[in-house]
């Protein structure tokens, strides 16, 4: 699930903001924070605001700023958000077996966090099969949390998690 | 008796007894130009024992071990009839009921004399009971042979650290289990080739479940979390996952990433948490090191972060940090 950052200039009025929020909401967006960046007001007396959302696919989100740029708002720029935190984590043992897929979609689907890349070994059938999945999150506690899911779910399928050691010198 | 004589009773001679009683011997002039005149007033395990006030010879000692073995009187009634100022204990390690180590550690400061340990059970299951015994009879406890070897770790913290908090503690404490990982990693074998390599070098035991279930990592932090990171900690808080289900294609996936695996301990003061599992840990990472050795890091908050590296085990390497210990507890005194 993408995360999407907007800029959009605001007129300092009452009201402004609803005409950005709506097409999100009603687009299927997940609003995840609103910036308003006042020590960076235009020349023209416009107030900068960071806006981040999730969305299913970016097809949507490019859907939603359209809308948004029809009800005259001004898009200063927008991007997939950077994803802050990434760790990699190995999973060892029946890891198709166990439904791969499910595995990955149960991070995918927190919204904060995705799976973003994976390698895997299947040796033989009915061997225990190695993955190692790297997965980004929004900010640091929410890969924690994405982490504490992880083992939740390897606990319950019987895989062997090996995390990272953390610890760069 | 001589007031200025050291008298020493070694408990348990295996391979870390039989080590220690030979560098005794070896070094005895260096070692007694720290300490003063000491001498080994009995011997004993699981058998017998060897005693003579005036002192043993320490060879003959383990000649007689090695070709007809130990008879009379056993560790409990030696503790009780001979005079000895300080017991080095070396019998082997249990973790869950301590003995017959804790009972010889009791006994011999109840009677006042200093010990020295290197067996890991007595500090798992007794540790805070044992300290409170040494200070209420005014005895030293010390016990650097119990983590790591010859890898300096406690008094490191205790003496050259001291005036850090240690807040976290990430080490490879089982020289079996890396030199396992090791070997799976560069020859692509599976764990149980290795493991049958290990044991035909002795660096596995027979029975290898107390090194590669992590077990020995887990006694070890234990020991660790409580002498120098002060967590009251017991065996039965730690996490553990041993490495008996690593395979050789985790390490070819772990390495295209540019990382190994190797089996961490971990003691972490602030998050409360102490674990020993497999880790993903970086190739330029000093913890990803190779063969038996044994390393740690050692987070604090004014010195920042240490790391030691050192043989995790041995008869020589183990024989140092008792030795080390005697050194530590006799200069002390006759300062």
């Amino acid at each position: 699930m993408p995360v999407i950052s907007i800029v959009v200039e605001l007129l300092d009025k009452p009201g402004q903001l609803l005409n950005t929020l709506e097409p999100i909401s009603k687009g299927g967006g997940n609003i995840l924070s609103i910036i308003h960046q006042r020590d960076k007001i235009t020349p023209l007396k416009r107030v900068p605001v960071e806006i981040s959302f999730s969305v299913e696919d970016q097809k949507d989100a490019m859907r939603i700023i359209e809308k948004i740029k029809e009800r005259g708002v001004i898009v200063k720029s927008y991007n997939e958000l950077r994803l802050l935190a990434t760790t990699a984590v190995m999973l060892v043992g029946h890891i198709v077996k166990t439904d791969l897929s499910d595995t990955i979609n149960r991070i995918d689907s927190t919204g904060f966090a995705e799976v973003v890349d994976m390698e895997m070994s299947m040796p033989e059938l009915n061997k225990p099969s190695t993955a190692m999945i790297t997965i980004s999150a929004t900010g640091q506690d929410k890969l924690d949390e994405a982490l504490d899911i992880l083992r939740e779910i390897c606990k319950a399928k019987n895989l062997l998690l090996v995390e990272p050691i953390n610890e760069e010198l | 008796m001589d007031d200025n004589m050291i008298n020493i009773a070694i408990f348990g001679f295996g391979a870390v007894g039989q080590g220690v009683a030979e560098v005794l011997h070896r070094k005895k002039e260096l070692i007694e130009g720290f300490i003063g005149r000491y001498r080994v007033v009995a011997i004993t395990d699981s058998k017998g024992s060897l005693t003579d006030e005036k002192g043993l010879n320490l060879m003959e000692a383990i000649d007689i071990k090695k070709n007809k073995g130990f008879i009379g009187m056993k560790t409990l009634e030696v503790i009780e009839k001979v005079d000895f100022d300080v017991a080095i204990e070396t019998t082997p390690t249990n973790v869950h009921s301590g003995e017959p180590g804790l009972t010889h550690i009791v006994k011999s400061m109840e009677k006042n004399a200093n010990v020295i340990t290197s067996n890991k059970g007595p500090l798992v299951t007794d540790f805070k009971k044992l300290v409170k015994l040494a200070e209420k009879k005014g005895v030293r406890f010390m016990y650097e042979a119990t983590v790591g070897g010859a890898m300096p770790i406690i008094k490191l913290a205790k003496n050259d650290l001291a005036g850090n908090d240690v807040r976290v503690i990430k080490g490879v404490l089982n020289g079996t289990c890396n030199y396992i990982l090791t070997r799976m990693e560069k020859e692509k074998m599976t764990y149980s080739q290795v493991l049958s390599e290990a044991q035909e070098l002795k660096i596995a035991e027979a029975d290898p479940s107390y090194d590669v279930e992590g077990i020995d990592s887990a006694a070890k932090l234990v020991i660790l979390a409580n002498s120098i990171m002060q967590m009251n900690a017991s065996f039965e808080d730690v996490e553990i996952t041993g490495i008996t289900r690593i395979t050789p294609e985790s390490f070819e996936v772990a390495g295209s990433k540019n990382y190994t695996i190797r089996l961490i301990a971990e003691a972490n003061r602030k998050k409360g948490f102490l674990k020993v599992s497999p880790r993903l840990v970086p190739r330029h990472h000093p913890l990803a090191i190779e063969g038996t050795m044994n390393a740690a890091l050692i987070r604090t908050d004014l010195a920042g972060d240490i790391v030691v590296m050192g043989k995790g085990a041995g008869k020589y390497e183990t024989a140092s940090a008792i030795v080390s210990d005697l050194i530590e507890v006799y200069r002390e005194m006759r300062e």
